[in-house]
């Protein structure tokens, strides 16, 4: 045993730290990180939940209501219409995404002379900050003066200022999807080409000997292989829009009447306009278990595609 | 590449037609997409009567008012006042008299702008040095949980900023961090790390571990050889997750406007808040909005490749 306490361990010890330690303290800090701003702040939001505090009232006397929050939640009709909107956004926005994003993707594939500089201008939409770039949306949707109606009305003849984007309850929820699409298409379209680069050119060749046609290499080849990367695009893209907040806000802040507000929306108004601490904790529990557990779902089915 | 060829393209090279008519569907939908930006920077340069004169104006005399309501705030005054005032001092004071409206001051622009800066820098770095140390930590050494853990730290993603805002809130008043460059800078620091820590494990996955083991052979201690040996490797995937957070951070606006409302408010909360006499000063807001997009585009453009790169790796991985 003695001999094993050989010069070479102290050597070692003096030439740097074991790797064991090195492991640890490379990872401890990002662990702590998380564990103080995400996890700590998520186990408060549980507690909270159960409870009737109201932030703007911190001297005031908490106390536990059980699930009495949950069951207000889960039983609020308004919140479910909040649901009922926010899919609503979701759907919409993820098909057009994915369909567009998807052909821009199949037509940059195609090489043509200068597609690099394009795909880069395309991108710049994805860059920019929802929130400055909605805000400026809402001045090109004025119905009176924007550009949007203007275009619009010189390519079909409809009047611009009988037609208001952001004041009408059936085009506001449209108004907010056309710049959601605008923005995020790009992001789709990335992901897809980068599916499209990873099918290997030989499958195409095969089926050029056995003479399929355009259309059935595109139905039987490309769209079968893309699909995982089509699939992760539409996860990315669904976790991010069942979060959307900024570009609603700047927009409509939820209106007219409610016929946009989204669960962020919601949950802003009761956490910081109505200072329902506890119950909007307990709505923000239920999310975050629906997001959750729609996405592992989701995962599971992307696995077993991948796994074809 | 197949060494035959039928014709004179390979079999799967796209005919020229058919190159032709894709570019021209993509190159359509740029320019469609570019509407709106471009508008942003006209506005910028528009007088007020003009950006909102109907129909929308595409030629007119640019002049840089907006830029000067940006950066100032003005009171009304008489004419007769102004007549007695000593001569403009440069082209805004100028610009805003000819209106009956006299500088008062600076307006919150550029401290915004600053606030932006910083915060958008320091959780950059912040996340990139923590994320690279706990990415090298996973790549290299047998860590219990791994798996586990690397699923946790992703997860954080998944929460509504707004449902963590609360407690936050009450967190940072309790420790006195609410509206300090500092909270904000910690907070995005946490959401960031994440996707740095998953991004980089790939980068850091790919560079041999004989490298290290090479310069350990030669009298390098492993720390020296993951300073020497291994950050140069991964320099391109650091950058490409420094781009990515650092376009998070600086586009970030639910936190900013729940947890900031002076001091340490940033710039996309700001921006909307600019009005001039009823209601949005139109040009002004271009010109807040035109200033902040500009560093984000200048990045996207000189580094394309690695954002290129970030995107693609990430979907490929994941």
């Amino acid at each position: 045993m003695l001999a094993c306490a050989t010069p070479t361990t102290i050597a070692d010890r003096v030439r740097g730290l074991s790797d064991r330690a090195i492991a640890w303290l490379f990872i401890t800090p990002t662990i702590a990180l998380l564990l103080a701003i995400n996890i700590f702040p998520l186990i408060w939001a549980v507690y909270l939940s159960f409870t009737n505090f109201r932030a703007n009232r911190p001297n005031a006397e908490v106390e536990s209501v059980g699930l009495r929050n949950y069951q207000r939640v889960l039983n609020d009709p308004d919140i479910w219409i909040a649901m009922q909107t926010t899919a609503h956004f979701v759907f919409w926005t993820i098909l057009l995404q994915t369909v567009i994003g998807f052909a821009l993707a199949y037509l940059i594939d195609r090489k043509f002379r200068g597609h690099a500089f394009w795909t880069t201008v395309i991108l710049i939409p994805m860059m920019l900050s929802p929130a400055v770039v909605g805000n400026f949306w809402r001045f090109l949707y004025q119905p009176q003066i924007g550009l949007f109606n203007y275009i619009v009305s010189f390519f079909t003849g409809i009047p611009p200022s009988s037609f208001e984007m952001l004041g009408s309850v059936s085009l506001a929820p449209w108004a907010i999807i056309i710049v959601d699409t605008w923005m995020w298409t790009p992001y789709v379209m990335l992901i897809c080409l980068a599916g499209l680069r990873s099918i290997p050119d030989y499958i195409y060749e095969a089926a050029e000997v056995d003479r399929a046609s355009v259309w059935r290499q595109f139905w039987s080849i490309t769209v079968p292989m893309a699909l995982p990367f089509i699939m992760l695009a539409v996860l990315f893209r669904g976790i991010e829009n069942f979060k959307m907040f900024d570009m609603v806000m700047l927009l409509t802040g939820g209106g007219p009447g409610s016929t946009t507000e989204v669960a962020s929306i919601t949950l802003k108004r009761e956490a910081f306009e109505s200072w329902l601490t506890g119950r909007s904790s307990a709505f923000a529990i239920i999310l975050f278990v629906a997001v959750f557990g729609l996405a592992n779902i989701y995962v599971k089915a992307l696995n077993k595609v991948k796994q074809r | 590449m197949s060494s035959v060829n039928t014709t004179a393209h390979s079999v799967v090279e796209p005919t020229p037609t058919v190159k032709r008519i894709a570019g021209t569907i993509v190159i359509l939908y740029a320019l469609v997409t570019m509407v709106p930006l471009a508008w942003i920077f006209l506005t910028s340069i528009k007088s007020p009567p003009d950006s909102i004169s109907y129909p929308p104006k595409i030629v007119f005399t640019p002049t840089l008012e907006g830029f000067c309501n940006l950066f100032t705030t003005r009171t009304r005054q008489t004419p007769d006042y102004i007549q007695s005032l000593p001569a403009p001092t440069g082209a805004c004071d100028e610009i805003t008299r000819g209106r009956n409206m006299v500088i008062a001051g600076p307006s919150n622009y550029w401290p915004r702008f600053g606030n932006s800066l910083v915060i958008a820098f320091g959780s950059t770095f912040l996340a990139v040095s923590l994320g690279t140390l706990a990415a090298y930590g996973f790549s290299r050494f047998r860590v219990p949980l791994a798996d586990d853990l690397l699923f946790f730290i992703l997860s954080t993603r998944m929460m509504p900023p707004i449902a963590v805002a609360i407690p936050i809130y009450l967190m940072y008043r309790q420790f006195g961090l609410s509206d300090t460059a500092l909270g904000m800078i910690l907070l995005y620091t946490a959401v960031n790390v994440s996707l740095a820590v998953w991004l980089l494990k790939g980068f850091i996955d790919e560079i041999p571990r004989e490298y290290e083991e090479a310069a350990m052979i030669d009298g390098y201690t492993r720390l020296q050889a993951f300073w020497k040996v291994v950050l140069p490797q991964a320099t391109t995937g650091i950058a490409a997750t420094a781009i990515f957070c650092l376009i998070f951070a600086w586009n970030e606006y639910a936190f900013a406007v729940l947890l900031t409302s002076g001091a340490a408010q940033t710039a996309p909360p700001f921006i909307p808040t600019i009005i001039g006499e009823g209601g949005q000063d139109w040009p002004a807001v271009a010109a807040g909005t035109t200033i902040f997009l500009i560093p984000i585009l200048v990045f996207t453009i000189i580094l394309r490749k690695q954002l290129l790169r970030g995107i693609t790796f990430g979907a490929v991985r994941k």
